[in-house]
């Protein structure tokens, strides 16, 4: 997609964004747009290292969770300004990413899946037993909105303009990083790691600079959920979610700008089309089990007909 | 409690525990040997064996047809899941087939609760009786069950991979599978075979792990991902690795559990696997890591 | 430019299917009450009879004509049931589509402490009132914070209150504890800490087991190195049934104590003989045959039971603590109609409600309304439930 073409559809999706925000007053079509916008975030990241890097991570929850928290923490428990807490937020899960990537990147792709896993639980129980400062299992309630002067980011319409405001801007900066220099050698680095190498890229430090990219967008998916939810504890923030992140990206398509959009979109809108559509079917007593059997079911059939995702579905690999 | 009697428990507890993730964990080799494939559904076959051999006991079977059926069952499963999700997108990257399986661990798991409810079911142990004590250590029936389960097990694939000609074709197509076709081995049946195998293995695991943690329709998740971390210490390919993994993993959870501090007894065990994986790939370790290419 | 074509029928479809739901807000004759449970996910032991519950409760409203409201009309209810998988985000989406999709009056639920509080800003914003059926006592403190949330359940304070006293009662003060580390059991060692403390009873050890967790025998192996007295676990089936098989192959000395979790058939059916003996705080409904006549109680929980097992299958004290939301709402419309916020009043004012939990008696600055009579020790005797001295 060129970049004129990439600029008109973000300006359109903002234009849209701001009515819908304006317009519409039902809190739940709300909602679903702003977690589809989180999770969107959290993803975005994930497919640049799913596409390009060509690892998994299968802790991707963790920043997700490192964002909400230093967020949380620092405003209810610490009365710091929203924005600066936000912002050690982000560093925290780019610099957390940069830590633990350098380390474990030298791993093969196997053996990174693991400790990626790995971090994902440790940090995962950190947040249960450190209950001093965590809150613990129960978690931290009291979490101020976002705010900028008397302007306060405490209303869905509110949280709709934020939340997808940050996931323009990032799809924005992707856009314009997939067109440069560091963008050609990502697509090198895909396209074959050896001859991309004998090019002279830096292969390794490409990589780990995706990874802390990915965690420190994660993290700032995790902060909004912070602010948006008001409350945190650490029940979404493990491996499930992690699992999620990674449905999401291949769904979506991993490597493509859009993908994370995609198929966070796609995977919070089954969840919910279901729940309006199996009551309709009137198996009174089991509606809600059956949910998740078609979910399940559905996911696979999209991934057989789909196996390169929503963006490029018939990308096989050689 | 002397320390002695202590040590000899958590060892107990250790080894019971690491024979089911070494039984789970060989299921994830097994398929990614052939398939390189990571068969997120793994969990989900042992709770099925689980559950299974929970409803041919209600249905008046004696405890062998009972396990011997739940096994049939889900390694009918496994095939299903391979003609249905894998076969179809065997072209594709191999994290398309992972988004298949993950489908369908969801979808199995909905299943089982449709069916089977939520209330976690007992089930009698094999053999009845109190716990056995054994250097100080009290160990309960089912446990030694657990053990000679594995170890028939083992011996069972040991002398399957080496010593039958379907078993060297499964080797053959996971060391080379060009070559193997060469050879005139069908390889797509060897995908089939490798499923079907492995929900077999994860059938066996839940059955004999229900009569000591109750068979639940979730209890899937949790274990799944203990066995995929005990195949992970083999590299994934490696079957002794994931035995090797298995009893590793029972053993320091344990070991934490009962030395240090009960809460980060899962973190503190997935530390330790991660500091052995990077010693290995350093080579520090006496053994390597068996790598894919 | 394919990448744009799709784009635009994934929005146009994703558009269209947010209008599902869309209720044209007409029909005012019906009262309708939101309710959402955890169905599915890690609360579904607890959810499902709520559940079940919830639906018996409206198909005996509506088989009576319904509710009579202020304005003299029988009106029928209407209860829209979503599962929220024990998931925060699930909740949060599903509280907002009862309040602004399905437009009802007041919300029932969640099951599970974390989806309450994830729900709580969600609910006080729009001003409706939420009755919920989780222990947290965070959920309905700071009362001047939480206007519009109420709560059934005993809260963990009172419950650990009762236990604390029936072991200093009989002079067991080296206690051994272990609880589950989510929510629950965190929650229940709080309480007990303090509650200990007061009472000058000893912690001789202190352990932490995970809710999926196959074998606790490492844990027990320190606890009885320990030596305690008496042992309490705090959780629910089926680690609390696995603890409990542990304890007694073990052969841990001393009575064990349980939380009011266990306070279910299949928690003594998977323990088996080891259960044996255990005593928990809990709830009259399990001991309904073996109350006073005198008790207010005993009429309302032994229709409740007989109607349920009918039904459904063994009695549970989760199921009533859904059965006393709904009442709670159902009889705050009859005083106030379908007004959210008059509705929220009513309940307020609720004052001895004979509810199966216990009985309530709302006021501004308590929002569980419940004092120790909801609260009685029980024992298994041989798999039966007897109350407890």
């Amino acid at each position: 997609m060129s970049a004129g073409r990439r600029v008109i559809l973000l300006v359109a999706a903002a234009v849209l964004v701001a009515g819908i925000g304006g317009l519409v007053r039902s809190s739940y079509v709300l909602g679903i747009l702003i977690f589809i916008a989180l999770n969107a975030i959290a993803a975005f990241g994930l497919s640049l290292v799913m596409g390009f890097a060509g690892q998994v991570s299968l802790g991707q929850a963790a920043f997700y969770a490192i964002g909400a928290y230093v967020s949380g923490v620092l405003t209810a428990s610490y009365g710091w300004n929203g924005w600066a807490a936000l912002a050690v937020a982000v560093l925290a899960g780019g610099v957390t990413a940069l830590l633990i990537g350098f380390p474990i990147f030298r791993l093969s792709g196997l053996l990174l899946a693991m400790a990626t896993l790995g971090f994902g639980i440790i940090v995962y129980y950190v947040l249960v037993n450190w209950s001093g400062v965590t809150g613990g299992p129960s978690g931290l309630t009291g979490i101020p909105p976002l705010s900028l002067g008397a302007f306060r980011f405490d209303t869905d319409a509110r949280m709709l303009w934020l939340s997808w405001g940050c996931l323009l801007l990032l799809l924005g900066l992707g856009g314009n990083l997939v067109d440069s220099r560091i963008g050609r050698a990502l697509r090198a680095v895909r396209g074959s790691e050896s001859a991309a190498a004998a090019a002279g890229i830096d292969t390794a430090r490409l990589k780990l600079g995706v990874f802390a990219l990915a965690g420190a967008s994660t993290a700032l998916a995790g902060s909004l959920y912070a602010h948006y939810l008001a409350f945190i504890n650490p029940s979404p923030f493990g491996f499930a979610f992690s699992v999620e992140l990674v449905v999401m990206v291949v769904l979506g398509g991993a490597g493509s700008l859009w993908g994370g959009l995609l198929g966070a979109a796609a995977v919070v809108l089954l969840v919910e089309a279901l729940r309006s559509a199996l009551p309709l079917l009137s198996l009174s007593h089991g509606a809600a089990e059956y949910e998740i059997v078609v979910f399940g079911l559905l996911l696979m059939a999209v991934m057989i007909l789909a196996p390169g995702g929503l963006t490029a579905p018939g990308r096989r690999v050689a | 409690m002397s320390f002695e009697a202590q040590l000899a428990q958590y060892l107990a507890s250790g080894l019971v525990v690491g024979g089911v993730y070494a039984l789970i964990g060989l299921g994830f080799v097994i398929v990614y040997r052939v398939t390189r494939i990571i068969n997120f559904a793994q969990g989900e076959f042992v709770m099925l064996g689980a559950l299974l051999m929970v409803t041919g006991r209600h249905l008046g079977l004696p405890t062998a047809a009972a396990f011997v059926l739940a096994v049939a069952v889900v390694a009918v499963v496994g095939a299903l899941l391979e003609r249905v999700g894998v076969h179809p997108i065997r072209r594709a990257e191999a994290t398309a087939a992972l988004i298949v399986t993950i489908g369908a661990s969801i979808a199995i798991r909905g299943t089982a609760l449709a069916v089977w409810g939520t209330d976690p079911y007992a089930l009698d142990a094999f053999s009845p009786g109190p716990p056995l004590r054994v250097l100080g250590a009290s160990v309960v029936r089912q446990g030694f069950w657990v053990l000679a389960v594995a170890a028939l097990v083992f011996a069972g694939l040991w002398v399957f991979f080496t010593r039958t000609y379907a078993g060297s074709a499964v080797t053959a197509c996971a060391v080379n599978p060009r070559g193997a076709r060469l050879m005139g081995i069908r390889v797509e049946r060897m995908w089939l075979l490798a499923f079907a195998l492995s929900g077999g293995l994860g059938a066996a695991a839940g059955a004999v792990i229900a009569p000591i943690t109750y068979a639940t329709y979730d209890m899937g998740l949790m274990l799944g991902l203990k066995g995929f971390v005990a195949a992970v210490l083999g590299g994934l390919v490696s079957p002794v690795g994931a035995i090797a993994g298995g009893f590793l993993l029972g053993l320091l959870e344990s070991l934490s559990a009962g030395l240090l501090s009960s809460g980060y007894k899962d973190a503190v065990a997935f530390v330790v696997l991660i500091l052995l994986l990077l010693a290995q790939v350093a080579g520090w370790t006496p053994w390597r890591v068996a790598e894919e290419t | 430019m394919r990448i744009v074509g799709r784009m635009i029928v994934a929005v146009t479809l994703a558009l269209w299917t947010l209008t599902w739901g869309a209720v044209p807000g007409g029909a005012q004759e019906p009262y309708k009450i939101g309710a959402i449970f955890s169905i599915t996910g890690p609360g579904s032991s607890l959810g499902i009879p709520e559940r079940d519950t919830a639906l018996m409760l409206e198909a005996e409203v509506n088989a009576k004509g319904g509710v009579k409201g202020p304005d003299g009309k029988l009106h029928p209810v209407k209860l829209v049931i979503y599962d929220d998988a024990s998931d925060e985000t699930k909740a949060v989406l599903t509280a907002k589509k009862l309040i602004d999709e399905d437009r009802v009056t007041a919300i029932v639920g969640t099951t599970l402490s974390g989806t309450s509080l994830a729900i709580l800003d969600t609910v006080q914003k729009a001003e409706v009132p939420l009755v919920s059926c989780a222990a947290a006592i965070k959920i309905v403190e700071p009362a001047a914070e939480r206007k519009w949330i109420f709560k059934t359940p005993q809260s963990d304070q009172l419950i650990v209150g009762v236990l604390v006293d029936h072991l200093k009662a009989r002079g067991l003060t080296r206690v051994a504890w272990l609880n589950v580390d989510y929510a629950f059991g965190q929650l229940g060692w709080i309480e007990f800490e303090k509650a200990a403390q007061k009472a000058g009873l000893t912690i001789v050890a202190n352990e932490k087991f995970g809710q999926k967790d196959v074998d606790m025998t490492p844990q027990l192996t320190r606890v009885k190195a320990a030596s305690p007295q008496a042992t309490v676990i705090w959780s629910i089936p089926p680690s609390a049934s696995i603890a409990t098989k542990n304890y007694a192959d073990l052969g841990v000395a001393g009575p064990l104590f349980q939380s009011h979790g266990v306070g279910n058939k299949r928690y003594v059916e998977l323990a088996g003989p080891a259960s044996n003996g255990v005593l928990f705080p809990a709830g009259k409904l399990l001991v309904a045959e073996q109350l006073a006549d005198t008790d207010p109680q005993k009429p309302v929980l032994l229709a409740y039971a007989r109607d349920f097992e009918a039904k459904y299958g063994p009695r549970n004290t989760f199921g009533g603590h859904a059965w006393d939301a709904i009442q709670l709402v159902l009889r705050a419309m009859e005083k106030a109609g379908p007004d959210r916020a008059k509705v929220r009043s009513a309940i307020e004012g609720t004052r001895n409600f004979v509810g199966i939990t216990g009985v309530f008696d709302f006021s501004v600055t308590d929002h569980n309304g419940l004092d120790r009579r909801a609260v009685t020790m029980t024992q298994i005797v041989e798999g039966q439930w007897r109350q407890a001295k």
